[in-house]
């Protein structure tokens, strides 16, 4: 039976930067476990035959020609940033103080 | 700071055998990025070549450059790679704000090209066989600048500054095999590879490679094994090398420190290292404590890329030939060794030599004045050979005005000087400077008379027999026609005059 540990929710959590209580561990991990069944179930049905996809289309080779399109200005590119200067966009401090 | 122990190359050479690990990534010259249609050319206002798609912004569709993927495998074929059949995308996901959508798009276990090799060549001409595992395609992340700390370092910033001009640019890299056996050559054989790899890249076309403005970077991998031993040891992963003496620093330098670390008994530990230019050293950065974990997953907006095999093979008839072969037929064809082809291209001087021949210069003479009085200048000047300020076929120019007697290599040096200082074409600085050799027999004639009648006593030596004094007339007429005259015809014309056979 395939499924998830809390050990790898909570290591999941760890990679998404995602602040978790015990209780939310606890509670994740139970509906995550679901989930994975339901998928698991789907595997069960696909035969030998039907090779897994990531594409919903069987498409191939969908390319661009290799033309300038017009971009964004400055200022609309910035205009969803929660802060700015220089015209950049501004993060906060990346390396915390060692 | 602790001051990081280093044994001697030779000790650590003596006892262990180097393991290299080399990936270069490569920023192809396509104009527009790998999944949008924004704008690569460098030096634009920061954030003015972003949109939706590059900017990962919700409901935004990436969709691949055609150019880029063309550029992949013809690169992938001129390492003898194979091509896939059928290849995906994959995210990268990691947290950083070098990436606005929070991944990066590359491959993962499905590369375009795989299973190749390069052939590089060290400078006594030995051919080191390189293993190339996999080239891939990926994308730039955008530029950071940090603030606050000392120097725009990330350490001590108190807040960072993105441009995302660079964020999508596409990438190719490129990821060798683990190079074993090079010995106390893995330094040398890192830099020739890649500087073998970037005259590569630029004859084919799909990007200038300049190192220095961040369009090719190497990252060094290195570890080391006892003599004899058959397991790999733990490497180290300095990172951004960005020249290729610092390549072959860098390698030279984790030789001597993973060696002092064994040496005393310690453990090399797993980390990315940062590498300077000033002193040659590397510094610890990132602990690896586990392998990283990107959760990789094939990219679900994008479809695969299938490379048609009558395409690829129609690619690979446009391949150039191997910078390698063509510098070996070169040298054969110029008739000159292995240490003087070394010289060319160090100086950077093969292209403009090329160019002036083009040009109907012949090889011997391209070669001498980008060698010589060309390549003096670029050196005092502190630039590169093709940045001087005169084209190869204004060389060229200039031995053909040579060739036909018009200039004698003093005033060519004179017209090239001229031409350096942007006073226009060797003929106009011929001209205005009055520069052509003196070839009036009549005015020449009144000269090596002149030359005669005020040095009697050495006309009298001449005429005796001596006829090495010769040498001090033609000094006289050439100083007096300030060097424009045919040293050799003034040197007849006096001994005809003297009556004395030459």
């Amino acid at each position: 039976m395939p499924g998830i540990t809390r050990e790898e929710v909570a290591h999941l959590a760890k990679l998404a930067r995602l602040e978790l209580s015990a209780e939310e561990l606890e509670h994740f991990a139970g509906q995550l476990d679901d989930i994975i069944g339901a998928v698991a179930a789907v595997s069960e049905v696909a035969g030998e035959d039907v090779p897994p996809t990531s594409h919903p289309l069987p498409l191939t080779n969908v390319m661009r020609p290799d033309e300038v399109r017009p971009s964004l200005t400055p200022e609309q590119a910035l205009s969803g940033a929660p802060a700015q200067e220089q015209q950049r966009f501004k993060v906060p401090q990346i390396l915390g103080e060692e | 700071m602790t001051v990081t122990d280093l044994v001697s190359y030779e000790d650590a050479l003596a006892s262990y055998d180097p393991v290299m690990g080399l990936e270069v990534h490569v920023e192809l010259g396509t104009r527009t990025k790998m999944f949008c249609g924004c704008a690569t050319a460098p030096g634009a206002p920061a954030n003015s070549q972003t949109c939706p798609t590059c900017l990962g912004l919700p409901g935004s569709l990436p969709v691949v450059n055609a150019t880029a993927v063309e550029s992949a495998v013809r690169i992938g074929l001129a390492l003898n790679c194979s091509i896939a059949e059928w290849c995906r995308f994959a995210r990268k996901n990691y947290f950083y704000p070098d990436m606005p959508k929070n991944f990066q798009t590359s491959q993962y276990d499905e590369p375009i090209a795989f299973d190749g090799y390069l052939d590089v060549q060290l400078e006594d001409g030995e051919v080191f066989r390189v293993g190339i595992e996999r080239a891939h395609m990926e994308e730039d992340t955008g530029k950071s600048t940090h603030i606050g700390g000392a120097t725009g370092r990330i350490h001590g910033a108190s807040h960072s500054l993105l441009d995302y001009n660079r964020a999508g640019i596409p990438l190719i890299e490129i990821v060798t095999r683990p190079i074993t056996g090079a010995g106390e050559r893995a330094p040398e054989v890192a830099r020739a590879y890649v500087a073998e790899l970037r005259e590569l890249i630029r004859a084919l076309g799909v990007s200038e490679a300049r190192m220095e403005m961040g369009q090719m970077r190497c990252d060094v991998n290195l570890s080391l094994m006892p003599k004899g031993a058959q397991a790999f040891g733990t490497r180290s992963e300095t990172k951004n090398v960005n020249s290729l003496r610092s390549v072959e620093r860098a390698a030279r330098y984790e030789i001597q420190r993973h060696a002092a670390v064994l040496d005393g008994g310690g453990v090399i530990v797993q980390e990315t290292r940062h590498f300077h230019e000033d002193d040659g050293s590397t510094t610890a950065g990132r602990v690896k404590e586990e392998a990283e974990d990107y959760r990789y997953f094939p990219e679900p907006d994008l479809v695969p890329v299938a490379p048609d095999r009558a395409w690829v093979e129609e690619l690979r008839g446009t391949l150039p030939e191997p910078p390698r072969v063509r510098r070996n037929r070169l040298r054969e064809e110029w008739g000159i060794s292995e240490h003087e082809m070394q010289s060319v291209l160090n100086a950077g001087a093969l292209d403009p030599i090329l160019a002036s021949i083009a040009a109907g210069a012949p090889a011997d003479q391209a070669r001498k004045w980008w060698m010589g009085e060309l390549a003096r200048r670029a050196n005092e000047d502190g630039v590169e050979l093709s940045a001087l300020p005169i084209t190869p076929e204004q060389v060229a120019r200039v031995c053909a005005l040579v060739a036909e007697g018009s200039l004698n290599d003093k005033l060519a040096r004179q017209t090239i000087e001229g031409v350096l200082a942007g006073e226009g074409d060797p003929d106009r600085v011929v001209e205005a400077r009055g520069l052509k050799v003196v070839s009036d027999e009549g005015a020449l004639g009144t000269a090596v008379d002149e030359a005669i009648a005020g040095n009697q006593a050495i006309a009298d030596k001449i005429r005796g027999g001596k006829v090495a004094a010769a040498g001090a007339l033609v000094g006289a007429v050439m100083k007096a026609t300030r060097g424009q005259a045919d040293a050799a015809r003034v040197r007849e014309l006096i001994l005809e005059r003297l009556g004395v056979q030459g």
